[in-house]
């Protein structure tokens, strides 16, 4: 009578390590297998994505509130002991700014004056949609954050995100109340950019790294550092004249782009909405979508 | 009766305590920290705890538990779908098989086991990420986060040790 447990024991133990190893290899093979999924059907992975986002996003929320009060006190601290210089260095660049202003309220009266003279197309006025940063991911694989309005808040795939800096990215995944702002330094993103003294056009690609590079310049493009990088409109995806960056560097490896847009202190950016919908439209073959397939047929 | 029943979801509710935390440092791991030059090497803090679960506590950490994190992983950070899946699930693997070199031996020696581990795991991401973008990645943010990784490891081991000792209770089985 004793030995039948044992025995059974005997033949559990191997049994249970190769339905283990199985398991093992098994599971290896659906990781391999989402990854091809991924690559075939991305709007499929970017939905999973956007609802399990979406799910997440109030615990992040929670999490990043009090390290953001953390962070300010750090900075409130930090800015006491340059309070003096910091008047100093404020009073001067506004005696500057104001002398600005004059210049561009002259500008701005001319350029009224001449747009009605030649009755041109006035640029349309963007909506504004301002959102927390909740979550983010830097680094060489992903350059990409959450922001806590979706689609509930009108915020649309493809609309350019920006902040007081400049140029922040464009809107990839969007859910109810929450949307994946994809950085202009990711290794997926291209943005059509144009040099703003010498009008070069050309596109701006991520590389995942600090420094995206200006790619299908002109062959005889004269580019030098520190001119101003701004979107060209082209393709009608992002307005035209929103800045970028600065050239940093041109060498023989390419032309390199410092961003304006500082990622690290972002706490909250603008969602800007143009009405523009050169955006490739999706909806017509992702699965959800099905029955406007239908109709078109 | 009720002394077992309330006994029984003590123990329940204690053994899910490794997924948990792990949990929880999945989705610590894409709060924003604000620190200048932080984010770009932060390093993946779930794989700390898949190498310390899978040595001390392998039983209350199955295999799809961490087939389960590795997706969030991926979903959240917004790399591709399958990459920290496979890193989990290799450094799983390799601990799992190696525990007895690693268990019960000095803190350096578990400190020094999950360099290699760390080490093996970004140049598995690294060479995953790069095969999937078809583009050869920057290794030295990958190098640079496994170096930060190294640094706060300690920590995170500290409280994770304690936490055992407290909420779990001796191991049952080093087998």
């Amino acid at each position: 009578m004793e030995q039948r447990p044992s025995a059974l024991l005997r033949l559990a133990a191997p049994l249970r390590s190769l339905v283990q190893r199985f398991m093992y290899l098994g599971l290896i093979a659906a990781a391999f297998g989402l990854m091809l999924v991924g690559k075939i059907d991305a709007l499929l992975i970017d939905r999973m994505r956007a609802e399990v986002t979406n799910a997440v996003a109030p615990i992040v929320t929670a999490l990043s509130q009090p390290l953001a009060t953390i962070s300010e006190a750090i900075v409130a601290v930090k800015g006491l002991s340059t309070i003096r210089e910091e008047n100093i260095r404020l009073t001067q660049e506004n005696a500057n700014l104001k002398q600005w202003l004059l210049v561009a309220r002259k500008l701005q009266a001319e350029n009224v004056a001449l747009h009605a003279l030649l009755s041109s197309v006035d640029d349309r006025k963007p909506r504004y949609i301002t959102a927390r940063v909740v979550a983010g991911t830097r680094g060489a694989f992903a350059n990409s954050f959450v922001i806590n309005a979706g689609s509930g808040d009108n915020v649309r795939k493809g609309q350019a995100v920006l902040n007081d800096q400049g140029f922040v990215g464009r809107v990839s995944v969007v859910a109810k109340h929450s949307a994946r702002v994809l950085l202009a330094n990711d290794i997926n993103s291209r943005v059509p950019i144009i040099i703003e003294n010498t009008r070069t056009r050309g596109i701006l690609a991520g590389s995942n790294t600090n420094r995206p590079k200006l790619i299908h310049l002109p062959p005889n493009a004269r580019v030098t550092t520190s001119e101003r990088v701004v979107t060209s409109g082209h393709g009608g995806v992002f307005p035209p004249g929103l800045p970028v960056g600065v050239v940093a560097s041109v060498n023989d490896g390419g032309v390199e782009v410092k961003l304006f847009a500082n990622y690290y202190k972002m706490e909250f950016v603008r969602v800007a909405d143009y009405g523009l919908s050169g955006f490739v439209d999706t909806s017509a073959v992702a699965p959800g979508a099905g029955g406007k397939v239908e109709k078109r047929r | 009766m009720s002394e077992i029943f309330w006994q029984r979801l003590d123990r329940a509710a204690r053994s899910i305590t490794p997924f948990g935390l792990t949990l929880f440092l999945v989705i610590l791991s894409v709060v924003p920290m604000r620190i200048p030059g932080y984010a770009e090497i932060a390093p993946v803090l779930a794989l700390m705890a898949v190498y310390h679960w899978a040595i001390y506590r392998p039983n209350l950490m199955p295999l799809w538990s961490i087939f389960v994190l590795g997706v969030l992983q991926d979903l959240l950070s917004g790399v591709p779908l399958g990459l920290y899946i496979l890193v989990f699930l290799t450094v799983y693997g390799v601990v799992l098989s190696q525990r007895r070199f690693f268990a019960g031996r000095s803190f350096l020696l578990y400190w020094l086991g999950f360099g290699i581990m760390a080490f093996c795991a970004a140049v598995e991401s690294w060479a995953l990420a790069s095969l999937w973008h078809l583009s050869l990645l920057n290794f030295k943010t990958v190098f640079f986060q496994f170096l930060l990784s190294m640094g706060i490891f300690p920590f995170v081991a500290w409280v994770f040790l304690r936490w055992q000792q407290a909420l779990l209770g001796p191991d049952q089985d080093v087998s």
